[in-house]
């Protein structure tokens, strides 16, 4: 089933005014309702090859593993769904290609990349993360960041040692305790939610959300929610015109009605008082 | 690198550098910081030092620790702040710290390697930073996901029921009443609202609506969806 009239996808990546190459890397297939994103680092040009090879890699790998399995099924071990499991040895297998290219090429060694992975399916959603990149929904015009980045900063807040706004103000900003590529073997963060007609969701590397607040990112959606294509030049727009010092990308997804794999979902999924 | 210079009850007495990730303060001799004064607890509180970066903990002392003026358990530090513990100051002094700086590129903080670095000047990805880095690093402050939970009716037809929460999205409720779902997040269990039939009604935790945001839950939280109460708690 084609998911391309019910969600809606768009996505920007432009490096910024600071730098001189962009080592984000985005990729999208409409049809499974799936959407890439990462956020290159490290080395002459191995930033960018990093970002590349996960988005490819990820993207190919489950446009063929998605096709092949039966949804509403789940993991029994660990009680995620067949389609987070797919999702989470994509990353895993996109982590050992980009470790084994840095190993064999010294223009590459130490370089790494953050993702984030969304996946809609059967009115629900999984979203995958390493690293800074972040998701976020819009959901009765409010705005809610679904991921937890995997910085140090991030860990700081965490334990109580800083406010959120003194995080913001920190020099450690940029130190990211987890990447794709880095080591032969990478944690995946997993989370499952229900999807609702009417919903945006924005993937966005830091050069968003190190230049912009995330009040201005609910302005601009609240603001721009009848033009998804607007919506995400001004997302771009203004983190150019708050420093734009990163390269920057936003993807889009907006669902447009519901989309069920089968008919009657809501009974179907109803796991308790049915 | 940061400094603290140390005076007691108003004098001078020495400038330590704030060399190791941990610096601990105290009255007993194996402290890094060593103040010999009764109104000072054996491991009274700790310095971390992460990069540029210092932070001052408490370690649950008997009298407190002071910053600026105020009790703290645990904070950020500042250039110039005044740490007081008992008849004792200490000055933070680190002229680097929060200074605006070239905007860094992020780098990958690798939990594998050990040492702490420098970052003046440095453009290398891998930087070390030891021993608190990885233990930060590894350890998932999101504890609370690894645990399993359950749900128990406590009212309806099924009052007493337990169900199980072994997959990492459940959900409860009436179609055509309310329809929530319980997630599983690397951060902890969270309840969503997803329905709320004709009259729009939200799902409550504590007799309080949630909003269109996920409400975390807490062990022994109250929920009800659709009319139906029950129990969220930890196995």
């Amino acid at each position: 089933m084609s998911l391309k009239d019910k969600i809606n996808i768009t996505g920007i990546t432009d490096e910024g005014l600071v730098r001189d190459h962009n080592e984000d890397s985005i990729a999208s297939n409409a049809e499974l309702g799936l959407l890439v994103l990462a956020d290159g680092m490290g080395g002459h040009k191995g930033g960018e090859v990093a970002s590349a090879i996960a988005v490819d890699s990820i993207l190919q790998d489950l446009s063929k593993a998605l096709p092949q399995i039966t949804t509403g099924n789940t993991d029994e071990n660990t009680g995620y769904s067949i389609e987070s499991m797919l999702i989470e040895k994509a990353i895993k297998d996109a982590n050992s290609k980009i470790y084994t290219a840095a190993q064999n090429n010294k223009n590459y060694e130490g370089m790494g990349t953050t993702v984030v992975v969304l996946l809609l399916y059967d009115n629900r959603i999984t979203v995958a993360h390493v690293g800074d990149s972040r998701l976020y929904r819009m959901r009765d015009r409010i705005l809610e960041q679904m991921t937890r980045d995997h910085t140090l900063l991030q860990e700081l807040v965490d334990r109580g040692f800083y406010t959120k706004k003194e995080a913001r103000e920190s020099l450690n900003k940029n130190l990211v305790t987890r990447a794709v590529g880095v080591n032969p073997d990478v944690d995946v963060d997993l989370l499952e939610d229900i999807a609702l007609a009417g919903d945006m969701y924005l993937l966005c590397s830091d050069g968003l959300t190190d230049m912009i607040t995330d009040d201005l990112i609910e302005d601009i959606q609240l603001n721009y929610r009848d033009n998804q294509n607007k919506m995400n030049k001004e997302l771009i727009k203004q983190a150019k015109d708050h420093g734009g010092k990163d390269n920057v990308s936003v993807m889009l997804a907006q669902v447009l009605k519901e989309f069920p794999a089968n008919s009657n979902w809501v009974s179907k999924i109803l796991d308790i008082f049915s | 690198m940061a400094t603290i210079q140390i005076s007691f009850n108003g004098e001078a007495e020495k400038e330590l550098q704030l060399d190791k990730e941990t610096m601990t303060i105290g009255r007993k001799s194996d402290n890094d910081i060593h103040l010999d004064n009764l109104a000072v607890s054996g491991h009274h509180a700790k310095i971390l030092t992460i990069l540029n970066d210092s932070f001052i903990e408490d370690l649950n002392s008997t009298n407190g620790t002071y910053l600026n003026g105020s009790l703290v358990k645990k904070n950020s530090l500042a250039d110039g702040d005044i740490i007081k513990i008992g008849k004792h100051e200490m000055k933070y002094i680190n002229t680097n710290a929060n200074s605006e700086g070239d905007f860094e590129k992020t780098m990958i903080i690798n939990p594998d390697s050990d040492g702490m670095q420098e970052t003046e000047g440095s453009d290398e990805i891998d930087k070390s930073v030891g021993a608190i880095v990885a233990e930060i690093a590894s350890s998932d402050s999101g504890k609370s996901s690894q645990q399993k939970a359950k749900i128990r009716l406590v009212s309806g037809a099924n009052n007493g029921k337990e169900l199980a929460l072994t997959k990492v999205l459940t959900t409860l409720g009436k179609p055509g009443v309310q329809v929530a779902a319980i997630t599983r997040r690397p951060t902890g269990y969270f309840l969503i609202h997803i329905d709320g039939g004709d009259n729009g009604e939200r799902p409550k935790v504590n007799n309080q609506q949630i909003s269109s945001k996920a409400q975390p839950l807490s062990d022994n939280d109250e929920i009800e969806v659709a009319g139906v109460k029950m129990t969220f708690f930890f196995e």
